[in-house]
């Protein structure tokens, strides 16, 4: 028998493991900051260019020019924006109704979340498919719905001339109370998941421990159900509102002049002006307004990965 | 004396009704003989037959199998990895970038993705040379990057609920990290790995913004193709498509509830014959 001491490949196995790790590693981040990270910082370059009539369609932003490197930086776009009141009612509109849409799926979302996760065992797994199947089917064709429900001839005032509640139709498509059920239908479920995650792991006997103790049920939720079920509202409401203010599809289909949402303006500056300086400037503060919403949610989303 | 349902249950029943009742308006439509929307003329099946003659909508349903199939199997493998990494490897440099990288686009507003990721491919085209049009391949890119996120957050949840003493053990007993995770944690996770997929099949199949920024000429998706029809206004044929949809969906959804509570019942009655004994 021999026995043969070998210190090297020891600590080139060791190293080939370290090399594993970091190609592991290596795989996602790579890809994310190419594709995810990367983008942003060019459309904070663009956004800094002058439009010009070209392919793509605009100038570019370092020049070599005369013997010497030139950098154009350009913040006309911004300027522009700041100067057009348009683009200031945009960004508070679309705060505006994504905010109103928001608060309406709390207030639809929370008490079904809460049902759910007081339902017996084997009905909260269908209660929770059922929650969810919609958002599975079609975003568009979700929102499309809406469309033959609230035109002037639609049913839903088919319904309320039948009934004589209204002597003639209402308009209701093309308005923000039309944009506001479009945001609130789409996005419910969102606002559901999180809080039934959070209800569900909530301690059931602290409620029934604060009402043997002799609180009011509404005393009871306050103190109790609401403070321990608070990570869930935060991450429904800002998986609600984030993709809210920056809706396209839903101001496009339901809305009307007077609900100018800033993910429509952007989509029109882009691809009816093709005004991409502009069109990224936009973006850029779009993004710069959503910053605190976003690391909201990551901090929540962090915790949550931990625990 | 009987109980009156709690506020919050008569809301879940209230909310139900809400989110299905519009989607049953489509779908009886869909047999509407007229084709103005909101006069009832008997019942037919022809916005069917019209539906599966338009070329146009086929082929843009194949083109969207296509890009969904491909970027749910990637954004799988990209997605299970970035979990892998933030779950097992303790710390490391990078690990918060990539934190953030794996939650932002869970929120992210589409337009703001579109336009970006169009800007890159503008510019590497411009630099490289590549992509040298853009069409399906950029869309199953940018539909690879967002689909992973929600499958990173997907196969975590299901990684940190795995007992870890198992792959321990196998490491314990000499097994290399590779293969410990293809016997041992892979296995586990699966459950998580399939319904990652289908949601990101289903996010790549709905998406319509992201696509439609960084598609070139000749690659249209359903959803574009949706989109131009439904812009016009209510159109029979796009209720007879949503009907599939929602009978497509539905069907997955009831197999997929039958397989999770047949497991669950097995790990019952598995838990019974352990204590039982």
């Amino acid at each position: 028998m021999s026995f043969r001491f070998r210190p090297f490949s020891w600590s080139l196995w060791l190293k080939r493991l370290q090399l594993g790790r970091c190609a592991v590693i290596a795989v996602p981040l790579l890809w994310l900051s190419l594709f995810f990270l990367l983008p942003f910082a060019l459309v904070l370059k663009i956004s800094l260019s002058e439009a010009a009539i070209s392919v793509p369609p605009y100038a570019p932003l370092v020049e070599y020019a005369e013997g010497t490197l030139q950098i154009l930086v350009n913040v006309g776009n911004y300027l522009f924006l700041l100067s057009d009141s348009l683009y200031a009612a945009a960004y508070w509109g679309s705060i505006k109704i994504a905010f109103i849409a928001t608060l309406v799926c709390l207030l639809i979302g929370y008490p079904m979340a809460y049902a759910m996760a007081r339902a017996a065992p084997r009905w909260q797994l269908v209660l929770l498919l059922l929650v969810m199947l919609p958002s599975w089917t079609s975003f568009l064709i979700r929102v499309y719905a809406w469309m033959g429900i609230l035109s002037n001839s639609g049913l839903l005032n088919q319904l309320l001339l039948g009934l004589g509640l209204v002597d003639a139709p209402l308009r209701m498509l093309n308005t923000r109370f039309a944009v506001i059920v479009g945001i609130v239908y789409a996005y419910l479920p969102f606002m559901v998941l999180p809080l039934y995650a959070h209800l569900t792991r909530m301690d059931m006997t602290l409620l029934e421990a604060a009402s043997d103790l002799g609180s009011r049920r509404i005393n009871t939720f306050v103190k109790v159900a609401l403070p321990l079920s608070a990570g869930g509202i935060v991450a429904g409401c800002m998986l609600v509102f984030i993709p809210a203010v920056g809706e396209f599809v839903i101001p496009e289909l339901l809305g009307g002049p007077d609900t100018l949402m800033i993910g429509k303006i952007l989509w029109d500056e882009f691809f009816l002006n093709r005004d991409w300086p502009v069109a990224a400037a936009l973006a850029m503060i779009m993004l710069g307004l959503l910053l605190i919403p976003i690391v909201l949610f990551h901090r929540y989303q962090s915790r949550e990965l931990e625990t | 004396m009987k109980r009156l349902p709690s506020f919050s249950t008569v809301m879940l029943a209230l909310g139900l009704g809400f989110l299905y009742l519009p989607m049953a308006v489509l779908v009886a439509y869909s047999f509407n003989a007229s084709s103005l929307v909101t006069v009832w003329a008997g019942f037919s099946t022809k916005w069917y037959g019209e539906l599966l003659r338009d070329e146009q909508i086929l082929a843009a349903v194949w083109t969207s199998l296509e890009i969904a199939f491909f970027a749910a199997s990637m954004a799988v493998c990209l997605g299970t990895v970035a979990a892998l990494v933030m779950t097992r490897y303790g710390r490391f440099r990078g690990k918060t970038a990539l934190a953030s990288m794996v939650t932002a686009p869970l929120v992210m507003p589409e337009v703001i993705t579109g336009l970006s990721l169009l800007l890159l491919f503008v510019q590497m085209a411009a630099l490289t040379g590549w992509p040298a049009d853009r069409g399906m391949m950029t869309i199953w890119i940018a539909h690879t990057t967002f689909c992973s996120a929600y499958v990173a957050v997907v196969v975590g949840a299901r990684l940190r609920e795995v007992d870890r003493s198992i792959e321990e053990a196998a490491m314990d007993l000499g097994s290399p990290p590779a293969r410990t995770f293809f016997a041992i944690t892979l296995p586990l996770i699966s459950p998580a790995l399939a319904a990652g997929w289908l949601l990101a099949f289903t996010l790549s199949l709905d998406d319509l913004v992201i696509a439609s920024f960084v598609s070139g000429p000749g690659a249209n998706t359903l959803p574009m193709v949706v989109f131009s029809s439904v812009r016009l206004g209510v159109s029979p044929k796009i209720n007879a498509l949503a009907t599939l949809i929602i009978l497509a969906v539905s069907l997955a959804t009831l197999v997929a509830w039958y397989l999770m509570r047949r497991g669950e019942k097995k790990r019952r009655a598995a838990l019974r014959a352990q204590t039982g004994d």
